[in-house]
């Protein structure tokens, strides 16, 4: 068994309040000097046998058309030790 | 608990009587564990004692509440015959409301898991409840939320307050379920013991009510829904009760976390596989799970089941068999079916991907059989876990500061007198947290979704349409006053049913039935014991006189940290209904150039009242006198009045008294009035005593001649106020206030407090 | 001949019932349609309703738009068969790229259901026919996710293209772009809304009945077809 992961952000353009509420929140909390903080989403795949070539094109076609919307998120995919 | 490679099995427990269990961890009391050895005629097994502990626990065998309860089964109101399906003791009770049309409604807390996480503790508070509805056989059509916090500006409550409200919107809106109404309260007594009530409605034809029970040898009992994983393990026994000390933090994995996009098609799901019949008797996996559901079903039924626990579909391969009984996932249904229909019910759940399996068989042993890994670990007589729990009769005694407390008059305290100081209290209240527009809170939940809502917050009930063709209707409200119930638990309860009772009258439906909520302190206290019995006292008093029966409820006790209870608040739903729904009424005024009318007698009543709470941050003296009889007959003008199109508004006066419902009928009709205020009584008195059994209404010229005959007949004092119209709050001689200077009070409140 | 409009089901569609009335309202034949379906069964007019379809799971309308019956859908859109998208019915068709654009989380973080104002800005569309061009409505809106964004060459293209059909008056609830509450694609046929009509077609339930000319629209073109 291999693991894949596939990493989603909203691209930097498109607003992020999630991530503003949370700069927000750490301030509250007393944290001092973050600047910004945008939120994303972390996938990990457990693919059956290795993760070859094959294995990882065919999960960056799966990221591009389902685990991610190309309109607003970029993704990045890398095999996991 | 057993370790995974010994399972500690029936002969095993024969053969091994000294081994010694986690009974006091578990929260059973030695005299409980020594009868269950009685029952069983040897030491129970791990998981039995799991089953035991959970069921026996106060959350699920209502063991202090019990015996006070029956009063309901006892003071049972002529009505009930004529109109109750389904009564007190099952899933939900279900009252007929014509046309072949019956209706399943109840409310229940989820207090202790809102405080420890707010959003799941009060999602899987709307889940629960939801689930009560649909395993009744009815579509669930509506919900309402009974809230209290500490104060509106203590740290705690901006902790807890966003997250119940987005909990309770994202549970019920994804469900597709209507929020029609309910109240939102703050008070220091409840900081640190929130209360989330949630109630919720639903729908179904006079014969097709479900009940939860294992009839017939052979039956197949299937689990679908959800898969089981270790949510709110203990949760049940161990978080609700068990009061709050310093280190609640520790709680935290015992909390039950919801998926309402399952439980939304769970819903569609069930409601496919009634329409079909194809069950025999189903139960919902709230509190307890699975030792609930399998030992409630079987007990109900011949008595006998057989259960292979390995057949549960899980989430967490490692569960051990104790912690399956206990689990709290949530989602879950158990349903008896007739062999022959087990193709089709699975059918159906595969069509909605809802996984389903057959985990028992009813039999006729009358013995609960449970079987892990081809082991016998549970073999119980189903009825000593689900119904023959402890019974206790607790000690009680009067709170001994009462006495100090009901002579601390509050029409004593200081008072407004001029105009200006009159102007400035009726903004200061209006503006008040527990007063204030609510709006920031009920924009966060669904009104709309099923389309049928003919009425909402903020007016006095929430209405629904049940028949698109003959326009019937069932109206809901929701109410509760800890205050007034700490001045005198007994006329407390007897307001709270009152306002909810007048609330339902005053949108024009007619009250039929009602549901209790109970919130009290810890019951091992003698005092809250005595509150609770004055309050179950008071209500069943209450609603012998006013013809409306209890179709069901909770209890929910421990609402307390360390040594101070809650104030004693029992939360009231009434259920009513509405023969033509177009008639329904809103508090908003309507038109310009109507004449508004006081109906009902006004004293000098302050005890418990918002002005002394707001103003002087006082609680004394009594609270407001119960007059069941001018409830009945203020009641009865409303929905006649509203049924024969008398009056194009209504609006019910409790907390804040006439000024506040005055200001809330102006801002919602967004029109002012001219009221000049009657005569013989000090303004201060009429704008804000909280007098019970009183409305006002607005009623146009061409039907004042009747509706003035109409109150004459029923004997309810009638007062004409003045008239609406114009863009400013008027109390002739006294004040003006414009209604953008209310609204800027009244709205701005709860956005600077939550943003 | 009754027109047949299908209002699609997906688990955890919400505001289907409420479409399959309106439609009724409207005067045509209600169809449903279960996410499975391999066939239309026949119908004129397509509604994708309003709801949490699989929960709103990875993104809202991500995974319904991979149904069955959406790869008909999308093949009779390019045909010209009219689609309604309404509130996750738009997320859906935007993740279809059948409308351009995503629909995202209010810029306020928070569910919102209030009583909306808009205007009405291209009635050409197969349902907006049926309004007068810049008329004012009120229809309730109801989401979390409703903020709708594109980037700036799209949103001129639209705006230059008449493609806007829906906008925010008064309150945008939800911080979408160029204050846009519903857009159409090029043809007209597909058009995708936030606010619910379905809860706008009689007064005793809703705040107007503006909401019932949406469906009104696609019955008259259906009818003089």
């Amino acid at each position: 068994m291999a693991r894949v992961v596939v990493d989603v952000m909203l691209k930097p353009e498109i607003l992020d309040p999630q991530g503003q509420a949370i700069v927000g929140a750490l301030g509250r909390l007393g944290h001092t000097g973050v600047a910004s903080v945008r939120q994303g989403k972390h996938f990990e795949i457990e693919l059956e046998g290795e993760a070859d070539a094959v294995a990882l094109a065919r999960v960056t076609e799966l990221a591009g058309s389902l685990l991610s919307n190309p309109v607003i998120e970029d993704f990045v995919v890398r095999a996991s030790p | 608990m057993s370790s995974r490679s010994a399972i500690d099995s029936v002969p095993n427990a024969l053969a091994t009587p000294d081994t010694v269990l986690p009974v006091t961890e578990l929260g059973l009391k030695d005299d409980e564990f020594a009868r269950i050895k009685e029952i069983l005629g040897r030491r129970p097994t791990s998981c039995e004692l799991a089953m035991y502990s959970v069921m026996w626990s106060e959350h699920c065998s209502y063991k202090s509440s019990k015996i006070h309860l029956r009063q309901f089964g006892e003071k049972v109101p002529p009505e009930a015959a004529r109109i109750l399906l389904v009564g007190i003791g099952e899933n939900a009770g279900v009252v007929d409301i014509g046309q072949g049309y019956a209706v399943t409604f109840k409310a229940e807390s989820h207090n202790h898991p809102s405080y420890v996480e707010p959003y799941q503790g009060a999602a899987t508070g709307v889940g629960g409840i939801v689930r009560d509805i649909l395993t009744m056989g009815a579509r669930p059509i509506a919900v309402m939320d009974s809230l209290r916090f500490g104060p509106a500006d203590a740290p705690d409550t901006a902790r807890v307050l966003p997250g119940v409200v987005a909990g309770i919107g994202g549970y019920g809106n994804c469900l597709g379920l209507p929020n029609i109404g309910g109240e939102i309260v703050f008070d220091p007594s409840y900081y640190g013991n929130p209360l989330v009530n949630a109630l919720s409605v639903g729908v179904m034809r006079a014969d097709g009510i479900k009940l939860a029970t294992a009839p017939g040898p052979g039956n197949q009992v299937i689990l679908f829904g959800a898969r089981t994983g270790g949510d709110g393990i203990g949760g049940a026994s161990v978080l609700a009760s068990a009061t709050f000390e310093a280190e609640g933090q520790r709680k935290r994995p015992s909390v039950q976390v919801g998926d309402p996009f399952a439980e939304k098609v769970l819903i569609e799901c069930c409601l496919e596989i009634f329409a079909e019949d194809l069950v025999a008797g189903i139960q919902d996996l709230g509190a307890a799970g699975l030792s609930c559901a399998t030992s409630e079903l079987a007990s109900a039924g011949t008595g006998g089941m057989r259960v292979v626990l390995d057949t549960v579909p899980l989430r967490d391969p490692t569960l051990a068999p104790e912690e399956i009984l206990m689990s709290e996932s949530q989602e879950r249904m158990c349903a008896v079916v007739e062999p022959s229909k087990v193709a089709r019910f699975l059918e159906i759940c595969a069509k909605w991907d809802v996984n389903a399996t057959v985990i028992a068989e009813v039999t006729d042993t009358g013995r609960l059989e449970i079987f892990w890994r081809g082991e016998l670990v549970v073999d119980v007589p189903p009825r000593t876990v689900a119904h023959e729990g402890p019974v206790y009769d607790r000690p009680m005694s009067r709170p001994v500061d009462l006495d100090a407390l009901n002579a601390d008059d509050a029409s004593a305290l200081p008072r407004p007198s001029s105009a200006a100081e009159l102007r400035a209290t009726l903004l200061l209240l209006a503006a008040s947290p527990n007063l204030a527009d609510k709006s920031w809170v009920t924009d966060q939940y669904d009104r709309y979704v099923q389309g049928n809502t003919a009425l909402a917050m903020p007016d006095d009930a929430g209405v629904i349409r049940i028949d698109a063709t003959t326009n019937l209707g069932i109206a809901l409200a929701l109410d509760g006053n800890g205050r007034y119930a700490r001045l005198d638990p007994y006329a407390g309860a007897q307001l709270a049913l009152a306002e909810a009772y007048r609330n339902v009258a005053a949108s024009g439906a007619r009250p039929l039935a009602i549901t209790d909520c109970l919130n009290f302190g810890s019951p091992e206290d003698p005092e809250v014991m005595w509150q609770f019995t004055e309050a179950i006292r008071g209500i069943a008093d209450g609603c012998l006189a006013l013809g409306v029966p209890v179709t069901g409820g909770n209890v929910s006790f421990y609402n307390q940290t360390g040594s101070t209870p809650i104030n004693p608040t029992p939360v009231i739903g009434v259920l009513g209904v509405i023969d033509d729904v177009r008639t329904r009424l809103r508090i908003g005024f309507a038109s310009d150039g109507e004449r508004i009318f006081l109906l009902g007698a006004t004293g000098l009543e302050f005890g418990g009242s918002e002005w002394a709470h707001v103003v002087h941050g006082h609680l004394g003296g009594r609270p407001p006198k119960v007059d069941f009889a001018a409830e009945r007959a203020l009641a009865a003008v409303l929905c006649e009045a509203a049924s024969g199109r008398l009056v194009s508004a209504a609006h019910d006066i409790s907390d804040g008294g006439l000024a506040q419902a005055l200001v809330e009928s102006c801002l919602r009709g967004g029109r002012g009035v001219a009221v000049t205020l009657p005569s013989g009584l000090d303004p201060f008195v009429a704008l804000f005593s909280e007098s019970a059994a009183r409305a006002i209404v607005s009623v146009p010229n061409t039907s004042v001649p009747r509706f003035a005959e109409l109150a004459a007949h029923h004997d309810v004092p009638l007062a004409s106020l003045g008239t609406t119209g114009g863009a400013v709050l008027a109390l002739t001689g006294l004040l003006e206030i414009p209604l953008t200077e209310l609204a800027a009070a009244a709205t701005g409140t709860f956005p600077a407090l939550y943003g | 001949m009754t027109a047949r409009v299908g209002v699609v089901t997906f688990p955890g569609s919400l505001d289907d019932r409420d479409a399959l009335r309106a439609v009724a309202a409207a005067g045509a034949e209600p169809v449903s349609l279960w996410h499975k379906d391999a066939s239309l069964h026949g119908v004129d007019a397509v509604v994708l309703p309003g709801g949490f379809s699989y929960g709103d799971y990875l993104r809202c309308g991500a995974i319904a738009r991979f149904s069955p019956v959406m790869d008909l859908v999308i093949a009779g859109a390019r045909e010209g068969l009219p689609v309604l998208g309404i509130c996750n019915g738009f997320q859906v068709l935007c993740e279809a790229h059948l409308l351009p654009g995503a629909l995202v989380r209010n810029c306020h973080l928070h569910f919102t259901c209030t009583d909306q104002r808009l205007q009405i800005e291209n009635t050409s569309t197969a349902w907006t026919s049926a309004y007068e061009a810049g008329a004012h409505v009120v229809i309730p809106i109801k989401n979390g996710e409703g903020r709708f964004v594109a980037d700036v060459a799209t949103l001129d293209q639209l705006e230059a293209e008449g493609r806007v059909v829906a906008r925010y008056v008064g309150s945008n609830p939800n911080g979408s772009a160029r204050d846009i509450g519903g857009i159409t694609n090029a043809a007209g046929n597909v058009v995708g809304l936030m606010p619910h009509p379905e809860h706008a077609i009689e007064e005793l339930t809703g705040p107007s009945s503006d909401g019932l000319a949406f469906f009104t629209s696609v019955v008259k073109a259906l009818v003089s077809v």
